[in-house]
């Protein structure tokens, strides 16, 4: 742990302890999204968190039972799902069109959930609810068990960098709250989910319309299950925990509100900075040193991930919108082209001969999509494929016409991540996520000695190359000859 | 080098909604030609306008505010209004429909009053100004049609919301492309909820319309909604009888259209108090969410925030 990371927990601590005002959070929300097929109980399962945890309102179940033809109440329990389904042709239906987003808290937390639909288009609407989830909640009827929509909602949920995974069982009133069907089908899972990069999987018995486990513990129907209820667990769940790394800073905006003041305003993606700390612009690569980090409130001795501030450097060098300010000793990748995954999100798939825009945080760049895999969602298999459509999850290379700055998707969310712009529509048509860099010196490889390019340099700049990442990465490859002694 | 502690730090649940706001507001101002604050005076308002003012710091809020003003809106609001935006030099654009003077339309003689005040007038004052983005203190857990928004809400020429074919939103990558004509609607406050609102008021210490704390007030009470008669413009309906309470207001929007509650809530501490055990939502005494289930949802089809 760095020091400025140090002085952001001490800050968080004060805040804790200096709040008394009676439902402070202690913690960020954790955001999560729930998965699972059309009958399972999805609804009821959200609308029952919501109801227990005391997030709707009167007026609310009031404006569900003026609908005609819809009960408010079935078999006595409140008809959950209503309380979801905010479209009319939702209701109409009794279906999930779009995403939507819920708020509850505890007294511990406060969450928000990504409810998302589980027929047709999932695909699109999971990976939109994804892309920002701390964790995911898969359900499963316990009737049918794990089919193979199961195993896609978690390959989706995989592929999106999600580790943390609560398997939901439900309906286990309806197997008599049978523990032994409940510990196959966990069994079941934790085989499956070997072949992904999970950190954390709980399994929960539950019966989201009966109330059982999922606020408040079930010990009358279930003494066989000593685990924590749905909500214990997502109280207790730890937030994605960012990769350490270098700073970074895409910039959205300059602000000059007079000659006096030039300031680069962003939020940082990763890594901290303190005044005096050296700087790389990228892609110019020029260098400054931060002088000041400006806020509403104050004038900050340190930035961390996710802070909102502006930062003024010690000299004047040309910064623009879309441009990223990096740590010295720790920078993205910065290459004309990457290996990525992508998720294909409407009719017209990605076409292969295409220019798009490319939007990564506030950059904005053409670039051409060659697929090379599509991932086969039933077999979970990749297989070799030139074409991407519709809901495709594709490997892909990415070209770009000048050098782009990029981190994998693994490091970080934000500096590994992008969308893709249709020129001709302006609809976003595919999200992505970085994998690799294609490394730029195998353009350059000799191919024969004749060829080698020789250098002959002082000995102090030689001694400077020795050190520099670009040496330790191809050290390999690079022939030294001649000699160099120290003076 | 230490910092010169004003306040103390915000805890961190309110920290990363503020952060998610000020990148929102940042997106938005670097990506459009021509961008405008939608301002309504209310508490969310109050908040949208404090979150610009620190997006921007230490330049000023880069575009102007737009105020959809119906003529019928609580006195305090508008004195209000023309206090804060003089105090902090914003430019502020006040637009009332013409046919509501003209034509004598008024939220007691004409069923699509709303229609026309609000929405037929938001349309017009927002192509008036040419504005390629709004932004509005649109909240996702307001209301059930409204948890379907976009941050970044695309809008026809029309100004028309399709729900069922919304652009994707990834991570918080937000496609700001439109073509000349269409627009975009941008909600900041999309991932508040009325209780953070409250809570980030008073750890900011943002000035608000004083309706919205307990006194007593005159009232009258028409259909179940207590509606406040301290104004010339209300006029009584035989038989109502003008009582007094110790009454305030959750939302803010036009006087005959917005009921107030009982409480004796008269600061901050007790209003945040108040509404950790409500069991009805804010919006229970607005009266443009009841006309018909999905209410909400058709005017936003017709442009409404």
């Amino acid at each position: 742990m760095s020091a400025l990371e140090k002085i952001s927990e001490t800050e968080r601590q004060t805040s804790t302890e200096s709040t008394k005002a009676p439902a402070a959070k202690n913690s960020i929300p954790l955001r999560f999204i729930t998965c699972g097929s059309v009958d399972d109980g999805k609804s009821t399962l959200i609308g029952r968190l919501l109801w227990d945890t005391k997030a709707v309102f009167d007026d609310q179940i009031g404006a569900i039972e003026k609908q005609p033809g819809q009960m408010g109440y079935a078999d006595g329990s409140l008809e959950f799902a209503n309380l979801l389904d905010g479209l009319q042709a939702e209701q109409e239906q009794g279906i999930t069109i779009d995403v939507a987003y819920r708020y509850f808290s505890t007294p511990k937390r406060s969450f928000i959930v990504a409810d998302t639909p589980g027929h047709a288009q999932y695909t699109k609407n999971m990976v939109t609810g994804a892309s920002t989830a701390d964790l995911a909640v898969l359900l499963i009827d316990a009737r049918s068990g794990i089919l193979e929509q199961t195993r896609r909602h978690a390959n989706v949920v995989s592929l999106m960098g999600i580790k943390q995974v609560v398997l939901i069982i439900n309906k286990i009133d309806l197997i008599d709250y049978d523990k032994a069907r409940f510990d196959e089908i966990s069994a079941e899972f934790t085989a499956l989910a070997k072949s992904f990069d999970f950190t954390s999987i709980t399994a929960i018995p539950t019966s989201a319309i009966n109330g059982e486990n999922v606020a408040f513990p079930a010990t009358k129907n279930m003494p066989w299950y000593d685990g924590k209820t749905l909500l214990e667990t997502l109280e207790l769940a730890p937030k994605s925990n960012p990769r350490s790394m270098g700073f970074r800073f895409p910039v959205q905006r300059i602000s000059r509100p007079d000659e006096s003041f030039r300031g680069y305003q962003g939020t940082i993606a990763a890594g901290s900075i303190k005044p005096g700390d050296p700087i790389t612009v990228l892609p110019s690569g020029e260098q400054a040193n931060v002088s000041k980090i400006v806020t509403f409130d104050l004038v900050r001795n340190a930035g961390v991930q996710g802070d909102a501030v502006t930062l003024v450097l010690d000299r004047q060098i040309d910064i623009s919108r879309g441009d990223m300010i990096v740590s010295n000793d720790d920078k993205p990748n910065l290459e004309y082209s990457y290996k990525a995954q992508l998720i294909a999100l409407t009719d017209h798939g990605v076409q292969p001969d295409k220019q798009y825009w490319l939007k990564t945080s506030t950059r904005k760049q053409y670039v051409t999509v060659s697929a090379e895999e599509i991932l086969n969602l039933d077999t979970a298999t990749w297989e070799t494929s030139d074409k991407i459509a519709l809901n495709d999850l594709a490997n892909v290379q990415l070209d770009f016409s000048t050098r782009i700055a990029f981190d994998t998707y693994l490091d970080n969310k934000t500096t590994g991540s992008f969308i893709l712009i249709d020129p001709d529509t302006n609809n976003t048509i595919a999200g992505g996520m970085i994998t690799k860099a294609i490394d730029n010196v195998e353009r350059l490889t000799p191919k024969n000695e004749t060829e080698r390019t020789s250098f002959d340099m002082p000995h102090l700049i030689v001694e400077e190359f020795y050190r520099s990442e670009f040496y330790l990465k191809h050290k390999t490859e690079i022939g030294i000859t001649g000699s160099h002694t120290k003076s | 080098m230490t910092d010169t502690i004003t306040k103390p730090p915000l805890d961190p649940h309110l920290k990363a909604l503020e952060n998610e706001a000020i990148y929102i507001f940042r997106e938005v101002a670097a990506e459009f030609q021509n961008p405008v604050m939608l301002y309504s005076v209310g508490k969310d308002s109050s908040v949208l306008l404090h979150l610009a003012r620190k997006a921007f710091h230490p330049g000023p809020v880069p575009f102007p505010l737009l105020h959809v003003n119906t003529g019928w809106k609580f006195t305090e609001m508008i004195a209000f209004r023309d206090q804060i935006t003089s105090e902090y030099g914003l430019d502020l654009i006040s637009y009332t429909n013409p046919r509501g003077p003209e034509e004598n339309i008024t939220p007691f003689n004409h069923p699509r009053y709303t229609d026309i005040m609000k929405t037929e007038a938001l349309r017009t004052a927002l192509d008036n100004g040419g504005y390629d983005a709004a932004f509005g203190g649109a909240r996702r857990d307001e209301e059930a049609s409204r948890a379907k928004e976009r941050i970044y809400s695309f809008r026809k020429s029309d100004h028309s919301w399709d729900p069922r074919n919304q652009r994707a939103e990834l991570w918080s990558i937000y496609n700001g492309d439109i073509f000349k004509g269409e627009s975009v609607r941008a909600f900041p406050l999309s991932n508040w909820t009325e209780l953070d609102i409250w809570q980030y008021i008073k750890a900011e210490d943002i000035p608000i319309v004083p309706l919205y704390y307990a006194e007593e007030r005159p009232f009258v009470e028409r259909d179940g909604m207590i509606i406040l008669a301290e104004d010339e413009r209300l006029e009584l309906a035989p038989g109502e009888i003008v009582q007094k309470d110790y009454i305030r207001f959750r939302t803010l929007g036009c006087f005959p259209l917005t009921g107030g509650v009982r409480s004796t809530a008269s600061d901050i501490d007790q209003v945040i108090a108040e509404i950790q055990t409500a069991t009805t939502s804010e919006r229970q005494g607005r009266a443009i969410d009841k006309d018909k289930a999905g209410s909400m949802e058709l005017k936003k089809r017709e442009g409404y925030f």
